[in-house]
């Protein structure tokens, strides 16, 4: 293989063949929201039950590529247990990550290093960014997820 | 004509594109089906016409101008004769197939179809020739029916007669770009005709592949995209039958296509201007004509020739290499299909496929190729789609089985 290792590296291989929380959760009392990529045809679905904002469970319908399944597996594994603030943080420095500039990923990943372990797993998804068409896939569930904080907060 | 010598090694040096590399390797071009590639003619004639000849067309009385209208009309006569159609008037320029199949929607539709109409689509359409027919169909009451597919995505015909009741237009593809299915064009437009229905060609992956000819056919319009058949992009061609498209009102307003303008109102251009409201796309016009002059010096039969071949060779050598780890969709015998082969690799995901192929220099498209509507009843989300064109030969086969097998160690 050349020139993938970045892209497909084996955290990301490994939460792709073994999604954690994947399934679903009865509505109520879970809220759902199901996000699209229309560019390939992925679609996910999001289910979080809340207690006092506190994310007591989280599962991933649907289905896509590795990226986008590795994506959302790896993000309920960082949201699971936090409230809906600080996993609004996480997702704040997760798009961070992903809108950083080929070129700036020195820097990025010098300014990730302040905070070690911050991001853990979802680390792995930075070589992304040299594939612009593969950020959607890696950002398709945490949108969708975004979508369920704002019907929360609304 | 004299049929060629055809030599894929010879025409792929014709396509300048294709001697650049991707990541290290050289390219493999396998997504004519979306876009083909240009030959260096066609990149040139375009050129020199903006070095040469650049004036606006059908306006000015001076040499330049008279050259430019000329380049036009006579591209407009090579189309007329590429597709064996009654009259040059019938050929309208359009900016792509789907705008070609939006003037019919917005002109002919709009004038001839009220509520209790129908309007029956073979379930292979792109998404450019069913959403302007949804359009119409939410401003009014007018039914869509969809001619339903057998599994290996060939239209099921068993009912057609109960199908085409009531129907007034019928709209089918001539090759899927999809599954690569060819259609029973013929047999359709003559079903149709019996029930007096009209029948709209979707011609976008044909045209390039094979000969097309209107009047054996017996359709009513066909429309097709110039970039598909070695032409540039911006320009498409709606084909009509003179005695409807004189019938029909003007599609966008403004000038070239009137023929006076009062402070009370206007009267319409002649055909075919009557539907080119604007300067048109004069480079990409010309464009056009130098791309069916290249296609016809090959010749279309030896196109066809040459891609049934290669179809048949990947399908035999991808089906002993990968056997049931690898599902080429669609008909399986290469007389009822095009070069476009849509694939499914084990449980790889067609986006993943696709990235790990253009590591490899190979290009190409992932994802529901624009026919969500029969992905749907194919059971699919998405495919990976190779298609082949004149270039093409068996090494870039092989190169891309290459290419799926290092995609299987990735994700084993
Ligand atoms: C069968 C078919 N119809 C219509 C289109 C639309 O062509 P264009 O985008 O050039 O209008 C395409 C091209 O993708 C096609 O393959």
């Amino acid at each position: 293989m050349t020139g993938l290792e970045d892209l497909y590296k084996e955290v990301i291989l490994d939460h792709y063949r073994s999604p954690r929380n994947k399934g679903e959760l009865p509505t109520p009392p879970a809220i759902m929201e199901e996000g699209f990529n229309p560019l390939c045809g992925d679609d996910v679905k999001v289910y979080v039950i809340l207690e006092d904002k506190v994310i007591k469970e989280i599962r991933i319908g649907g289905q896509g590529c590795s990226i986008s399944q590795a994506s959302a597996s790896m993000m309920t594994e960082s949201v699971l247990g936090k409230t809906l603030d600080e996993a609004k943080e996480v997702f704040e420095r997760f798009k961070k990550m992903m809108s950083s500039h080929e070129n700036d990923l020195n820097s990025a990943e010098s300014s990730l290093d302040e905070t070690p372990s911050s991001l853990g797993d979802l680390e792995a998804l930075k070589g992304v960014v040299k594939y612009p068409v593969r950020i959607k896939c890696a950002t398709l569930g945490w949108n969708t997820f975004d979508q369920i904080i704002d019907s929360v907060e609304n | 004509m004299s049929k060629s010598i055809f030599d894929p090694q010879v025409i792929k040096k014709e396509f300048p594109l294709l001697e650049r590399s991707v990541n290290d390797n050289p390219i493999v071009y396998l997504d004519s089906a979306a876009t083909s590639q240009k030959p260096i003619e066609v990149i040139e004639r375009m050129n020199d016409y903006y070095k040469e000849i650049n004036a606006n067309v059908h306006r000015g009385a001076y040499h330049i101008a008279e050259l430019a209208t000329e380049e036009v009309e006579e591209t407009r006569r090579k189309v007329h004769r590429f597709i064996n159609s009654n009259s040059e008037k019938e050929i309208i320029f359009t900016k792509n197939a789907t705008e070609a199949i939006n003037l019919v929607s917005y002109s002919w539709a709009r004038s001839q179809l009220t509520d209790g109409d129908v309007i029956l689509l073979s379930s292979l359409e792109h998404h450019s020739n069913i959403v302007p027919w949804q359009q119409l169909s939410s401003e009014r009451d007018i039914e869509i029916r969809w001619i339903p597919i057998t599994h290996d995505g060939q239209l099921d015909l068993d009912n057609i007669d109960e199908l085409l009741k009531g129907v007034k237009l019928l709209c089918v593809t001539a090759v899927s770009n999809a599954l690569g299915t060819i259609n029973p064009v013929k047999k359709l437009v003559e079903a149709a005709h019996k029930v007096g229905a009209l029948c709209l060609v979707d011609a976008c992956q044909s045209t390039p592949h094979f000969e097309t000819d209107v009047t054996d056919l017996g359709a009513d319009f066909i429309a097709f995209s110039g970039h598909k058949m070695c032409g540039p992009t911006g320009i498409g061609v709606l084909w009509g039958r003179l005695e409807i498209l004189e019938n029909m009102p003007p599609f966008l307003g403004g000038g070239e296509m009137i023929l006076n303008v009062t402070s009370d109102g206007f009267t319409a251009n002649e055909l075919p201007w009557k539907f080119e409201a604007g300067t048109p796309p004069i480079a990409e016009i010309i464009g056009l004509g130098v791309a069916i002059s290249y296609l016809e010096k090959i010749g279309m039969g030896a196109i066809r020739e040459h891609e049934q071949k290669l179809t048949s060779y990947a399908l035999q050598m991808l089906n002993d290499r990968f056997g049931n780890d690898l599902i080429i969709h669609g008909p399986q015998n290469p007389i009822d299909r095009s070069g476009v082969l849509s694939l499914s690799y084990r449980d790889v995901h067609p986006h993943d496929l696709s990235q790990v192929l253009d590591q490899y220099g190979v290009c190409v498209r992932a994802g529901h190729h624009c026919c969500k509507p029969l992905m749907k009843l194919m059971g699919l989300n998405a495919t990976a789609r190779a298609s082949l064109y004149i270039y093409n030969d068996e090494s870039d086969i092989d190169v891309l089985a290459d290419a799926i097998n290092e995609a299987g160690k990735i994700f084993a």
